[in-house]
């Protein structure tokens, strides 16, 4: 692998964005590697998977098994943005399409957008492209994202139980209109059980999970 | 201090398993224990069974009333849960809780009155969570003269600032304590109550981030909170602030704790 996109893929897992930012102050970021890389004439889509998706695999990773926590998920996520402001304009130009496409938001009546926005994270950074309803979602809402992407897949979350047995209903709702878009739904109250009672297409116990289980529903 | 206590919670495994199992020993003995521990109200939550909230709150709420006559917080996003407990907990009641939203304060007011009960109030309205400072103040100031318009009393009101993790964003910490202060400051009366333990959420030792946010809470005023008093650093903690505040009148209740031999372990 060539030495800029390791330095990529190393400078989104320690959080470095740019020269300007806290974390090894005075030294290029994300940012910079990828004009860099770009200068050198590297591919956008090998600086997209093998530099910034690289090292937010490693972070989800590592997320997943406790060894790093919440703050150091959200840096790497904004190094791995700053460089993807640099790339969105010659990746287009390629013509080269997001490995897939996530509808997310988080139920009626739920305003908890933490884990939701962790999962917007992790997916961006695996190269997905993200359609964020926000919260307190109606599932008129969703389905007409859903009808605009029918391809994508839709990400549900809840942090309160007595919001989480909307879910049931929003899952019934798309099948009923002939929507057949995977689900994925997640949140403190959710479980494996709980999904399956519902018909849920996945459930994600944490980001880095969301991850997996989207690439699997996709055959990635 | 005004100690809630926060361990029959349905969302904890333990007390969903003995509620599903409905072992009453088992509630009753944690709802006792937490009186003696210093617990003036207890929260009870059935939250976790979903659609079978009522059927389970109604059972847990009997079950507690048999051990003790503690005043409860009912703890339930539901307004027809929340007319329920205030029903069977005979009196004194906390509300867990209101908000500024209409239709929230159209179901819940009525309870309100009908019980007599107090409300815990979350300031927050139609369009959800702000992290601007000057707008929350400014809902939870409204939000609380609605609430005395309504005919509450101050002493009934408990404002809860909304306690948002520090991981997602390092000011919320802050924010909380700029709110208390100023609510205190506007409205001395009204109590201020948290749900201190959202502030760790994502990331290590929680309990270290929760008791020393406790700590600085009170010192801006905050004058309940939602509590696990098993915790005995915590609880040791609070009577030490509690004197270091001026809550404790010539520190007596500071050294009697201390005589009592319930602070030989700690510092």
């Amino acid at each position: 692998m060539s030495n800029v996109l390791a330095s990529i893929m190393d400078n989104v897992i320690c959080g470095n964005s740019d020269l300007n930012s806290p974390i090894r102050k005075g030294q290029p970021g994300v940012k910079e590697l990828v004009r860099q890389a770009l200068e050198e004439g590297i591919a956008p889509q090998d600086i997209l998977n093998e530099g910034l998706v690289k090292g937010m695999d490693v972070i989800g990773k590592r997320f997943k098994a406790n060894e790093i926590y919440v703050p150091e998920v959200l840096i790497a996520a904004r190094a791995m943005k700053a460089g993807m402001e640099i790339l969105k304009k010659p990746l287009a130009a390629t013509g080269a399409k997001p490995v897939g496409i996530l509808i997310i938001g988080t139920v009626k009546g739920d305003l908890h957008d933490i884990g939701k926005n962790l999962v917007a994270m992790m997916m961006e950074g695996a190269g997905f492209q993200i359609i964020d309803l926000e919260i307190d979602v109606p599932k008129e809402k969703f389905m007409t994202a859903m009808r605009q992407y029918p391809d994508a897949i839709v990400g549900m979350s809840a942090l309160l139980t007595n919001t989480m047995v909307g879910m049931e209903g929003n899952i019934q709702a798309f099948r009923e209109a002939g929507l057949a878009n995977p689900v994925i739904i997640g949140g403190a109250p959710v479980d494996e059980e709980y999904a399956r009672k519902i018909h849920a297409d996945g459930y994600a116990r944490d980001a880095a999970t969301a991850v997996e289980v989207s690439r699997q529903i996709l055959g990635l | 201090m005004i100690l809630i206590g926060e361990l029959l919670n349905s969302t904890r495994g333990t007390i969903r398993r003995a509620m599903a199992d409905k072992d009453e020993n088992c509630i009753q003995e944690l709802a006792r224990k937490q009186e003696t521990a210093g617990a003036r109200y207890l929260d009870v939550n059935a939250g976790a069974f979903a659609e079978k909230e009522l059927e389970y709150l109604e059972w847990l709420i009997q079950t507690v009333r048999k051990a003790t006559p503690l005043p409860l917080c009912i703890d339930s996003p539901k307004s027809e849960a929340l007319a329920l407990g205030a029903r069977l907990a005979q009196g004194d009641s906390i509300l867990n809780s209101i908000t500024a939203e209409e239709d929230k304060l159209k179901a819940i007011l009525p309870i309100v009155k009908e019980y007599n009960a107090k409300v815990i109030a979350l300031p927050m309205d139609e369009s959800g969570l702000s992290d601007d400072e000057e707008k929350i103040f400014f809902i939870a100031c409204r939000l609380i003269e609605r609430l005395k318009k309504e005919g509450m009393e101050s002493e009934r009101i408990f404002i809860d600032p909304l306690v948002r993790p520090i991981s997602a964003n390092s000011c919320y910490g802050q924010l909380v304590l700029n709110l208390l202060w100023r609510i205190r400051k506007e409205f001395p009366d009204v109590h201020r109550v948290c749900g201190l333990s959202n502030v760790s959420f994502g990331l290590p030792k929680r309990k270290l981030l929760n008791r020393v946010f406790l700590m600085m809470t009170m010192a801006c005023g905050l004058d309940a909170a939602i509590v696990d008093p098993f915790d005995q650093i915590l609880m040791a903690e609070i009577r030490a602030a509690e004197a270091l505040i001026g809550q404790d009148a010539y520190c007596m209740n500071y050294i009697q704790i201390e005589r009592s031999g319930a602070l030989d372990t700690i510092g």
